[in-house]
């Protein structure tokens, strides 16, 4: 039987990665009945081997390289299989370190995300621990501090995208307009540089130049006469360092994107708008714009996809228990409460509903940019 | 500039406005930077009376001599060299054979194949299970656990694949008719006609591998394995919290501020060597992963 390339497994993200696959699916005879419920109910992190294998069979195949067998049964199926893998071993083999990588790194923290509904202790390890259910989650929802971090990080989120976002499409724009190829190049080169210096660097320049008595910010209002600031210990400055810094360090790189798709707007729209007297400032907003909205749309969804994702990192370094009130992300949170306090079931639970909230919003942002364009991220 | 005569006054104001502005956003991106290096070079006393904003002020590489005669700064150095080199090989050792399987449509299973990268990529355990691991698999506070722990990155080798399946069939199909295997394919036609994607890889990992920070602090203990970030970070954190530093003698020649600036110069310096170099591949290496699984 063959699986109706329309009736797509349940998990959204397992639609047919593009359309050649989806075709072969439907030519290719699939190996025995049953197969397709097997597929549907494989777990992408379902264990490879033998039957990994098999559940998959014909999916990814192409036509001339592969012959599946008609369904003449599972003796002449794995009789095939054998005949291929004496002849394609080699694959598999230069397959196998990543995939038993990713079992092992990724996919295996996944299986360890269990202690969220356990009471953990370090001496029964993960799979050991007593059952407890939600208990964690309770916690969690009643704990003040983990609802002020969910508040903390849509709020800086929030304020990274509202602000943060225009920007990119803003330098990309300039930079289009720029006619000096020498000054061009030299104002990108400038501008990405900041993506490439680490964290800990660009924390170590915010908190020097910000310091009370030697920062060259509280120099600079000093000439107009204005006392110093602590900045760094006063909760209402956080958020507006913060999101400053994420803009001064990414809109450069970000602009990137934007910049290839006004490369591909196509030339001869430039020259009827110049045939019809527009000024560059006109072409720039009835041309450019219009041209890479799609591009504009797309980036906007991921952004809103990724809300929950607050360069932790950085927090960590520019934070001080004066500022938790706005500082404290949940990333933040399950770093103190687990790894600095030892509380790791619970901090796992939040990180549990972390990446849960965040997987929805991935997967909801693609669809959305999947029904609308015909660009998705997969 | 001579085919401005081509626009109209106004255009001419706004290409001029838009240089002003443009510039005006290269020196934001730059003046921290200026800043720092003039910091680094200043007395301690001069930096901690904020006098420096612009250039040097009082010259002095006290800061620098400080620095470099702690045994600590040049064993973190070390170790970020031992991270950064065996890190980035590790990585492309991975993603490399990695990314080709998945390329072949012979390969059966590609699509679950496929997926099982691409769902690291939207979807991972967190933080604390992943250090539960970490400790579980006996790699905390050791170098080869910071080596392999990150070797393998979804996008990255999703970036690799997209790139070898649009080398053309037809470079393969002589080494085929010679009757080279799977690997020889890889070796001989895919890696040296894939250089520029597996640069692009490898400097994204050279990058990432020398900025690491928090892994780094969270998995290490002993200061011998340390990398510069988390040495930095410490300093940091430890001089700022003394603020008596260097400010008790007379004339402070070096001050919490100068060292910290002179740390960062030094850290900065490498990524600046090979930053001209990169610039060439990233820009290439975005748009190629960007888009599509």
């Amino acid at each position: 039987m063959s699986v109706p390339p329309t009736d797509p497994p349940s998990d959204e993200g397992r639609e047919p990665a593009d359309a050649e696959e989806g075709r072969s699916r439907r030519v290719d005879p699939v190996l025995p009945t049953g197969t397709a419920a097997l597929e549907r109910t494989g777990a992408p992190a379902a264990a490879p081997g033998a039957s990994g294998t098999l559940l998959s069979t014909g999916i990814g195949a192409s036509a001339d390289d592969v012959t599946p067998p008609s369904r003449q049964g599972v003796a002449e199926g794995l009789k095939w299989l054998a005949r291929h893998l004496r002849r394609e071993w080699q694959l598999y083999v230069l397959l196998a370190p990543t995939i038993i990588w990713l079992l092992l790194f990724l996919y295996k923290p996944m299986y360890g995300l269990q202690v969220a509904f356990k009471d953990y202790s370090v001496f029964r390890g993960v799979a050991g621990s007593p059952w407890i259910g939600f208990e964690h989650f309770q916690t969690l929802f009643a704990s003040d501090q983990f609802l002020r971090a969910l508040k903390n990080t849509v709020i800086i989120s929030f304020y990274s995208l509202l602000i943060g976002f225009p920007v990119p499409i803003l330098l990309a724009l300039m930079f289009n307009e720029v006619l000096n190829q020498t000054y061009k190049r030299f104002s990108q080169t400038v501008v990405y540089l900041p993506h490439f210096i680490s964290s800990v660097i660009i924390a170590g320049i915010v908190i020097t130049a910000f310091s009370p008595s030697a920062g060259v910010i509280n120099t600079m209002l000093g000439w107009f006469g204005i006392d110093p600031i602590y900045f760094l210990t006063k909760p209402e400055w956080f958020r507006p360092i913060f999101v400053g810094t994420g803009i001064w360090q990414e809109a450069g790189f970000q602009s990137i994107v934007y910049l290839a798709a006004i490369s591909g707007v196509s030339p001869t729209l430039y020259e009827s708008a110049v045939i019809d007297g527009a000024s560059r400032w006109q072409m720039m907003w009835k041309v450019t714009i219009p041209s890479i909205l799609p591009t504009i749309i797309i980036m906007l969804i991921i952004r809103i996809g990724n809300i929950l994702e607050v360069s932790f990192e950085m927090v960590i370094l520019l934070y001080q228990p004066a500022t938790y009130e706005t500082a404290d992300v949940v990333n933040t949170f399950i770093y103190r409460q687990g790894i600095q306090a030892g509380q790791y079931d619970f901090a796992a639970a939040a990180g549990l509903f972390n990446a849960v909230v965040a997987f929805v919003l991935v997967v909801a942002a693609n669809s959305i940019s999947k029904r609308y364009s015909r660009t998705s991220l997969w | 500039m001579a085919n401005m005569n081509l626009y109209s006054r106004g255009d001419k104001i706004f290409v001029i406005t838009n240089m002003v502005l443009i510039g005006m956003f290269a020196i934001s991106a730059l003046y921290p930077f200026i800043y720092i290096a003039s910091l680094s070079f200043s007395s301690g006393f001069e930096a901690r009376a904020g006098r420096v904003v612009l250039t040097p002020v009082d010259v002095t590489i006290e800061a620098y001599r400080y620095v470099l005669s702690d045994p600590q700064f040049w064993i973190s150095y070390k170790n970020t060299f031992i991270y950064t080199i065996g890190g980035t090989l590790m990585s492309l050792a991975f993603i490399i054979p990695g990314a080709y399987a998945l390329s072949r449509p012979q390969l059966l299973g590609r699509r679950f194949w496929n997926l099982t990268v691409a769902f690291t990529m939207w979807f991972n355990a967190g933080l604390i299970p992943f250090f539960l691991n970490m400790r579980d698999l006996g790699l905390l506070d050791s170098y080869f656990g910071i080596i392999i722990g990150f070797a393998v990155n979804g996008f990255n080798i999703i970036l690799l694949r997209n790139f070898f399946e649009s080398v053309p069939q037809s470079f393969e199909e002589a080494a085929r008719m010679d009757g080279a295997n799977e690997f020889q394919v890889l070796w001989k036609v895919y890696v040296p006609l894939s250089k520029p994607a597996i640069a692009t890889i490898a400097l994204f990992c050279i990058v990432s591998r020398w900025n690491g920070f928090f892994w780094a602090m969270v998995l290490l203990q002993d200061d011998d394995k340390i990398p510069l970030q988390v040495f930095l970070r410490h300093t940091i954190a430890t001089l700022s919290d003394d603020q008596e530093f260097g400010a008790t003698l007379f004339d402070a020649s070096y001050s919490f501020e100068t060292v910290s600036a002179a740390i960062i110069v030094c850290s900065i310096i490498p990524v600046l060597t090979i930053y001209p170099f990169m610039q060439k591949y990233f820009e290439k290496g975005i748009l190629l992963g960007g888009v599509k699984e």
